[in-house]
């Protein structure tokens, strides 16, 4: 067991704790954003399609990593383009009530 | 400084836009600056992986890969632009398999790529779990996806047997995961993600519509855990960072999801939950009570003269598209100067926090929309609950009685308010299947129809008083 496998176990030990402690912090209503953005966080698996296929030697590999280049980008591109979509649409009073002169306060 | 430092350095500066992303999330004020940071972070990741060597070489096959993200480009940005806002969970649900599908062939590919160096059995191990758990996801997120998009049934699908074929399925996949491991066989490999895929199948069906949110939310958790061991195989810090990022967030999603519907995971998993509700619904039915009914200009008239509404939305408000008549609704009791909020149950719709999201759509302050355990505080001094579309989130058989399948489930207290008002379709119990004691309490008034036509009715009649 190499010394390079106890630097991902860290790494990843580490990335479960300040995981855990950012997302505990959202609030309910930016929940569906909230798994639709780490949906689209998840597709960095394209970055290890695009090495996959960058080192492809026989067909076999080149259509595998071809594929996974393909859903990959699916991924990100899909994920980011949704979430955007959605925290867009979450808007302040004020903003919204710009034509009216009563502000209605909470 | 190396070509390979910088470009691990790059990776570090997108690892921590991930970061950035998810803190954003804290505040709808700041959430959407996080995305794109993030969507940037992710692009400068690629763009610095063109340069990347490997196995001692500058990439190959670059033309094939920047074809591969075309496609993937050209088909994903309009299908994320375009889909309506109700179908969003299956699209986040689909997106998710992609990605599982993903981190499955990097694994394999690259367990092809490595067999020949005999590779140590830790290396091996990693690979055979990232094709499993990537596997999993991909054919369970297909399967969920067909459920919400209604290509199949979203009742439980079961049969005799089911768990233990299933307890079946799993032990094969370990004894096959043990066996690759001494032998290094590629042949077994492909069985190994035949039987993965046939257990993510069976995995899902017998879970129903009522849950899928729950399981959406699981299935991103496997696919972020099987990014990062893709990240182990392939030695990339960036994949271990996000995929567990994402991990952690599906898992503590889960929990919270199976918390606010007052069951175990266990139970939303294995249980086959709404399979067989509805026959012992239909029995109570039969003992001649009465509801009272009333029509949408009643209704106009008890919400004007009140000085504190809760409206309590359910998915049915968006089957029938009425989210933009009820903001309107709302928007003129508040010109009258009567409080309206907006009451929203963890699990109302079909994916955590979806009917946030759905009212955001129409224009609905987020100020306005309060979580369970406020709502229920102001619904005690409440003049109106407003139940739109909503039924088992309001049900007081969760809390009363101990032999509902919802018992011990957190409700919205509409019994708390002075009056309650339900827009139904029909007497048709909920999601879940289950007669609802709430209709037939005296300060119970029904107005049958479509929420849509009926909400625009009780605008008018509120707006003539």
């Amino acid at each position: 067991m190499g010394n390079a496998l106890l630097q991902y176990a860290t790494v990843l030990i580490l990335t479960i704790f300040v995981g855990t402690e950012i997302i505990a912090k959202v609030p309910s209503i930016l929940h569906t954003p909230l798994m639709s953005g780490s949906n689209a966080i998840h597709g960095v698996i394209l970055v290890g399609s695009m090495l996959i296929l960058g080192s492809a030697t026989t067909n076999l590999e080149m259509v595998l990593g071809f594929l996974a280049v393909i859903l990959g980008t699916l991924n990100v591109v899909g994920g980011f383009v949704v979430t955007d979509r959605m925290l867009e649409m979450f808007k302040s009073k004020p903003q919204e009530r710009k034509a009216k002169p009563e502000e209605v306060s909470e | 400084m190396s070509r390979e430092t910088l470009i691990d350095l790059i990776y570090l500066v997108s690892a921590t836009t991930f970061l950035i992303a998810l803190k954003g999330l804290g505040s709808p004020r700041h959430a959407r600056r996080g995305n794109m940071v993030a969507a940037g972070g992710m692009l400068l990741a690629v763009v610095a992986t063109f340069f990347k060597y490997v196995d001692g070489h500058a990439l190959h096959h670059v033309w094939l890969i920047l074809l591969g993200i075309f496609i993937g480009a050209i088909v994903a940005v309009p299908v994320a632009r375009f889909v309506k806002m109700t179908a969003m969970p299956q699209l986040v649900a689909i997106f998710n398999g992609v990605g599982g599908g993903a981190a499955a062939l990097v694994s394999i590919t690259e367990f092809v790529h490595i067999k020949s160096s005999h590779p140590a059995t830790y290396v091996t191990l990693e690979v055979l779990l990232g094709v499993l758990i990537g596997t999993v996801s991909f054919a369970g997120s297909s399967i969920a996806f067909a459920k919400l998009q209604e290509l199949m049934t979203g009742r439980p699908v079961t049969y005799p047997g089911q768990q233990i074929f299933n307890g079946v399925l799993g032990a094969a996949a370990l004894v096959l995961i043990v066996t690759i491991l001494v032998s290094g066989s590629t042949v077994l490999l492909w069985i190994l993600l035949a039987l993965a895929f046939v257990l993510g199948v069976a995995f899902v069906l017998p879970i129903g519509g009522a849950d899928v949110p729950v399981l959406i939310s699981l299935l991103n958790a496997f696919t972020g855990l099987a990014v990062a061991a893709s990240g182990f195989t392939l030695g990339s810090n960036l994949l271990i960072v996000a995929g567990t990022l994402v991990g952690a967030s599906g898992i503590l999603l889960t929990r919270l999801m199976s918390a606010a519907m007052g069951r175990s995971l266990s139970n939303v998993l294995f249980s086959a939950f709404g399979s067989n509700i509805t026959a012992s619904g239909a029995t109570e039915r039969e003992d001649g009570r009465s509801v009272r009914s009333g029509s949408p200009e009643d209704i106009g008239v008890l919400l004007s003269y009140a000085s504190r509404v809760v409206i309590i939305p359910g998915y049915g408000l968006a089957v029938a598209q009425g989210q933009h008549v009820l903001r309107e609704l709302g928007e003129l009791l508040e010109g009258k100067g009567i409080e309206v909020f907006y009451a929203i149950h963890p699990v109302a719709g079909r994916m955590p926090g979806h009917m946030n999201v759905l009212l955001a759509e129409a224009n609905v302050p987020y100020e306005q929309l309060v979580e369970m355990d406020e709502a229920n505080t102001e619904l005690q001094t409440a003049d109106v609950a407003l139940v739109v579309g909503a039924n088992d989130t309001v049900n007081p058989a969760a809390m009363d009685d101990k032999t509902s399948p919802i018992y011990g489930m957190p409700i919205i207290r509409a019994d708390l308010a002075e009056n309650v008002i339900f827009l139904k379709r029909s007497m048709r119990p909920g999601f879940a299947g289950i007669e609802n004691e709430l209709l037939y309490n005296p300060k119970t008034l029904l107005v049958f129809g479509d929420a849509k036509d009926t909400l625009t009715k009780v605008v008018a009649t509120v707006k003539a008083s």
